[in-house]
């Protein structure tokens, strides 16, 4: 499996690291929502096909990336910046409620 | 100054090593540059670091990613974004980035003491180092002057092109020897020279 990395081009799965499911989005540190903390620490969507996710090129240039994998056929749609990519509340809903 | 004490000594036997057809494919030396050093920048001090870098090192480096550039003792190149590896024959290159390089502008960290640089050199050094790394080293896809930051068994590894058949390998310092040994196993069946 390759993965483009924006900064260093496409490099072998072997130097990245996943890093989780990007769909979800930490609640506010403030927050006392228990539902909330309980989706964002264990709801998954499991999907089969295309799934955000997040990876990190630690064996490369170590940037954080938002990846779009399919989870059927491992094809890798798109590869960007985490920064640039950081999923809304309103995603992370939708999400949830899936899962 | 601290004296660099390289990890390498132990296993730097200097000689020819030739394989069964009496071939030495590769020679491998250690460099030991006097600094090695990383220079980071703010998303918009990007071009500043890279006028510090041609201001000390006399080397002029683009923007685009594992760019880089070698004259003689004196080495730079990408790493990561706004990242840049630096090694010269001389000591004390954090000391002279710092005096150029303030807060505002970049991040100066001095490797020297952590870590080594290995040189494998040949016509058989992109076969050796094909063995290792999921990386196109030919000349087309990774000119003269070309780094990269790859790893080996999830250990770092920054590679730079010095000419069309030398690179320099930067490894941990503690992960040298062990690294040496494999890269000395791999060139074998090529033979290889240790200098
Ligand atoms: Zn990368």
């Amino acid at each position: 499996m390759l993965i483009s990395c924006p900064h260093c081009g496409p490099r072998d799965v072997s130097e990245f690291t996943y890093q989780g499911d990007g769909n979800r989005v930490r609640p506010d540190h403030a927050s006392t929502d228990i539902g909330a903390w309980n989706a964002y620490v264990y709801d998954r969507v499991n999907i089969a096909g295309e799934h955000n996710e997040i990876w990190q090129h630690s064996g490369g240039c170590r940037m954080h990336l938002s990846v779009t994998r399919n989870t059927l056929t491992h094809k890798i749609s798109s590869s960007t910046p985490v920064q640039a990519a950081r999923p809304t509340q309103k995603a992370a809903r939708k999400s949830r409620t899936k899962a | 100054m601290v004296d660099t004490v390289s990890p390498l000594e132990p296993v730097l036997n200097r000689g020819r090593f030739a394989n069964t057809a009496a071939q030495t494919g590769v020679v491998i030396s250690e460099p030991a540059p006097g600094s090695i050093v990383q220079l980071a920048a703010w998303p918009d001090t990007d071009q500043k670091v890279r006028e510090a870098i041609a201001s000390v090192l006399k080397l002029n480096l683009d923007n685009s990613p594992g760019a880089g550039a070698v004259s003689g003792h004196r080495a730079a190149f990408n790493i990561a974004p706004r990242r840049y590896l630096l090694a010269e024959e001389d000591e004390g290159l954090a000391e002279r980035l710092l005096s150029i390089v303030p807060a505002d502008v970049g991040s100066v960290t001095d490797l020297s003491h952590g870590r080594t640089a290995i040189r494998i050199d040949g016509e058989k050094s992109e076969w050796i180092l094909a063995k290792f790394f999921a990386v196109d080293f030919s000349l087309a896809r990774f000119p003269v002057g070309q780094g990269v930051s790859t790893s080996h068994h999830d250990i770092f590894t920054q590679i730079q092109r010095r000419s069309e058949t030398t690179f320099d390998l930067y490894v941990f310092r503690s992960f040298a020897r062990s690294f040496w040994r494999s890269l000395c196993h791999a060139s074998e069946e090529t033979g290889y020279e240790i200098r």
